[in-house]
């Protein structure tokens, strides 16, 4: 069977695929979203040395993967945007910068909350905080550029260069407890296999895989509005029965 | 060469540009961007002088001892090769234990004392239940006992 995948990069029908999409990712989201945080908080030991405190990392670890993880994705697509001037790899780069920036923002927030109690602060300039501290404001900063250029083409171009340089900070967020002295731990799941309790890893896992499929929905549904905004004046837009309906309310 | 192509080196020639500069910038920091000094480093004179600073180690087993006010602690920073004794007048963070990793900041004394203003404890990457580090002490406790009685855990009677 043959596919015509290129037939997707066009916005007109991807609209339409992104809308039929939301639906599958959303609703296990939720769910596998439900079943960690209730094996973070009934089914997984407490922690030796740390008690209570360590469920932090059922939200912290997956918020602080996904913040990497997405920004690659959206640079990787600013760049795909920039080089074959396709529109809807600009559009997904637009529409990932958001929930990139929430979720370097959770990362931060939810580790901060941890550090206070474990660490004795609830800030310190170490490598691992201040790499993913730029992360944010690259996200921020992403963001705030695009919306600054009237014209959507340039400020696709102009964006799409701050997203790629910026890419250079993630692996140093990565690595950064390996290259340097830092407050933060290093990594507990690593190639090699992880100390972890099985019920925290199904837990974390269960977490990470719903905010992956959030990601993903929410990045749909952002790029429906964004196709629909930047292509306001054509007619399949025009014809569109939610566009109609509300047409017709307002007239 | 199409443009095509030609903008996709662009950006992957700039991209490795940038991050062979940022490289070069963070080695150039190195000491800079790690947060504290291990004790063979202030022992190097590494570290600043009649500054103040932060060092990072282990908690040194049995060094602790708290003082009659109950607030000024005594304890020795180890990386296992050298050691340095601190001082430290304030709460302790509650993961702040011998043995476990911590980060002192404070200035480092004439008499070779490290009097912090702030101690923050390190924490491992280890997540386990308590039940989980019981049995470890328990298999460590019995390897010790084995070693004593000269048998080794990993022997087990062979019929000769």
């Amino acid at each position: 069977m043959a596919i015509n995948w290129f037939k997707y990069s066009a916005p007109t029908t991807f609209y339409g695929l992104a809308g039929k999409l939301i639906p599958y990712f959303a609703w296990p989201a939720a769910i596998l979203f439900a079943i960690g945080i209730y094996i973070g908080f009934f089914v997984a030991p407490t922690d030796a040395t740390q008690s209570e405190a360590y469920r932090i990392i059922f939200l912290h670890v997956p918020a602080s993967i996904l913040s990497m993880f997405i920004y690659l994705i959206m640079a990787g697509y600013a760049a795909l945007g920039l080089i074959f001037n396709t529109r809807l790899s600009s559009m997904m780069a637009q529409a990932l910068a958001p929930t990139g920036a929430l979720f370097a923002f959770v990362s931060l927030w939810s580790g901060a909350l941890w550090g206070k109690p474990m660490w004795g602060a609830w800030w310190v300039w170490d490598a691992r905080l201040t790499s993913e501290l730029i992360l944010l404001f690259l996200y921020l900063g992403y963001i705030a550029l695009h919306a600054s250029i009237e014209d959507t083409r340039r400020a696709d171009k102009a964006s799409a260069l701050l997203a790629i340089v910026g890419s250079v900070n993630v692996p140093i967020i990565y690595f950064s407890v390996k290259w340097w002295n830092t407050l933060h731990q290093g990594a507990t799941i690593k190639m090699s296999g992880t100390s972890m309790h099985i019920a925290m890893q199904q837990a974390m896992f269960a977490v990470m895989a719903a905010c992956w499929l959030y990601a993903i929905a929410v990045a749909l549904a952002r790029v429906r509005g964004i196709i629909l905004e930047r292509e306001a004046n054509t007619q399949w837009v025009n014809d569109l029965p939610e566009v109609k309906q509300m047409n017709g309310e307002h007239s | 060469m199409t443009p095509r192509q030609k903008r996709m080196w662009f950006i992957v020639a700039g991209l490795a540009l940038v991050a062979a500069a940022v490289g070069l910038v963070l080695f150039a920091l190195q000491n800079n961007v790690s947060l504290y000094f291990t004790p063979t480093q202030v022992y190097n004179k590494e570290a600043p002088q009649a500054r103040s600073f932060r060092i990072g180690g282990l908690v040194e087993e049995g060094s602790l001892r708290r003082e009659q006010d109950g607030l000024t602690a005594h304890f020795k920073i180890t990386d296992t090769h050298k050691t340095i004794s601190v001082v430290y007048k304030g709460i302790l963070p509650d993961l702040f234990k011998e043995g476990k990793g911590v980060v002192a900041q404070g200035k480092l004394e004439a008499d070779n004392v490290f009097r912090a203003e702030e101690v923050l404890a390190k924490h491992d990457e280890n997540y386990m239940p308590p039940e989980a580090v019981d049995a470890i002490n328990k298999a460590e406790a019995a390897k010790a006992a084995d070693k004593q009685t000269g048998a080794s855990s990993a022997e087990y009677p062979v019929a000769k």
